[in-house]
């Protein structure tokens, strides 16, 4: 059945494979979830605020961007986002965006979403008594919130952000649909370049498994060692 | 020192915790607040540095107003430290780091002043061995006494204590108690929610009994243990001082 399958091709496109698309699906990866956690934790904060209009804004968006197709949203973001730059900047006509920036906003508004719901369970998981303890000793709201909840919080639901980062990492291949190279779109050339679809796609496969697989077990390492002693 | 007048408070719109409540604290003197549970005495103590909100009335602290919207509270409660019933150190931060944080962040004294007040605390309530170690390495009484260090380290005016003993163990409580008392003794102006009937007789000015969110007795010490005049009171100290 392997007969007429011929392996080298990999072998071959490796630096392709690796240092065109991997490296760019790491750098989507680790850009987004970083903008991810930053926009996702200014929105977990708005929906703990207390304030009614700021909480229904932000659990107006999370609600929007989860009731939504990921892939939806990559192309929506691909032909808003040159218009949103020229009514932002007020250009004539539409601002040219590349393919990388486009994606990058999107997953990290999209990441936005799911972490901040995270962060909110991390934030409710602390006890009323931490933040009490803090506001007793003289902190401010925001002081309390760095230096008392947030730290705790973090550590409780790094695991489970770290477990969402891998799916953003498998999710950014989605940016296929914009023709853009990332590992899988490398892969995808190659593959129709050479007509070695099925080795191609089989090591594709095979490298996102490996790649997933040892971050998870790295994550429930971490996991043990992090957890906070009650 | 603590001046608490006609408050007043509900949850919700139906239930009242809190009825009319009225005492004051004066200067280096220790009151105890006792009472049922639910009876609305640890809601009362939290409102002394507006940990909790109330309605109506109105507490004055050191001459400011607790309940006023301009008071700027952070500053307000540096000023009186508080300790709490499951002592709530912060599990992330050393012993030492939970004494030092508040020092350094709301009062801005450098790190080394911190760290020296932080020690010279530390081994006033004898657990200067333990200063680098995590707050679930220490026993529940140990805990407490590193959370009466952490409100001390603020200097404060006055000390509230929210049943600091009651989620001891027996054999952990007087290790916490011994501290109060010499607290108490050095002329700490303190109000304190406890069932620690023993310690409100050999320590207190005065003893508050509260029954359903109202003040029913507040009376001196000898008065309290003497002859309490409600029934309510003289119910409530049969029972906890039968056994």
């Amino acid at each position: 059945m392997f007969d007429n399958l011929d392996f080298d091709v990999i072998r071959r496109s490796l630096p392709y494979l690796f240092l065109d698309g991997m490296s760019f699906t790491l750098m989507l990866t680790g850009l987004s979830a970083l903008g991810g956690l930053v926009f996702g934790t200014l929105i977990a904060l708005m929906r703990l605020s207390g304030y009614k209009l700021l909480g229904s804004i932000a659990g107006l968006y999370v609600d929007f961007m989860r009731s939504l197709p990921l892939v939806l949203v990559i192309f929506w973001f691909y032909f808003l986002v040159p218009y949103i730059g020229q009514w932002l900047t007020g250009a004539s006509r539409p601002i040219r965006v590349g393919a990388f920036t486009s994606s990058l906003v999107t997953f990290i508004m999209f990441e936005a979403a799911y972490f901040s719901e995270i962060m909110r369970a991390g934030i409710q998981s602390i006890s009323k008594g931490q933040p009490a303890a803090a506001s007793a000793l003289g902190l401010t709201y925001s002081q309390s919130m760095r230096y008392i909840v947030l730290p705790q919080a973090f550590r409780n639901m790094l695991p489970v952000l770290l477990t969402q980062t891998i799916v953003l990492f498998q999710d950014t291949s989605l940016v296929y649909v914009l023709s853009i190279p990332d590992f899988l779109g490398a892969a995808s050339k190659v593959a129709q370049r050479d007509g070695r679809l099925v080795e191609m796609y089989l090591f594709a496969a095979a490298v996102y498994f490996v790649i997933s697989c040892v971050a998870s077990y790295g994550v429930r390492r971490l996991q043990a060692r992090i957890a906070i002693v009650r | 020192m603590i001046e608490i007048s006609h408050v007043n408070k509900w949850y919700g719109p139906s239930f009242q915790v809190l009825k009319d409540c009225t005492t004051r604290v004066a200067k280096g003197e220790v009151v105890v607040v006792c009472g049922p549970s639910g009876s609305g005495k640890s809601t009362l103590i939290k409102c002394v540095n507006a940990l909790e909100p109330f309605q109506e009335g109105q507490i004055i602290l050191d001459g400011i107003k607790v309940n006023d919207p301009k008071t700027d509270l952070p500053k307000l409660r540096a000023r009186v430290g508080m300790v709490f019933q499951h002592f709530e150190l912060f599990p992330h931060l050393r012993i030492i780091e939970n004494l030092c944080l508040a020092q350094e962040k709301v009062l801005g004294r450098s790190h080394d002043e911190a760290m020296a007040k932080g020690q010279k605390l530390l081994e006033r309530v004898g657990l200067t061995v333990h200063a680098n170690k995590y707050p679930a390495e220490l026993s529940g009484g140990q805990q407490q006494r590193v959370a009466i260090a952490r409100a001390l380290a603020m200097d404060p005016i006055a000390m509230l204590f929210d049943e600091p003993t009651s989620a001891l163990d027996p054999e952990m409580i007087s290790e916490v108690l011994d501290v109060m008392v010499d607290l108490a003794h050095e002329g700490m102006t303190m109000m304190v929610v406890t069932h620690e009937m023993g310690f409100a007789s050999k320590v207190a000015h005065r003893v508050i009994f509260m029954d359903k969110g109202e003040i029913v007795e507040d009376a001196l010490k000898t008065d309290f243990f003497g002859s309490p005049r409600s029934e309510r009171a003289q119910k409530f100290l049969s029972k906890i001082l039968s056994h």
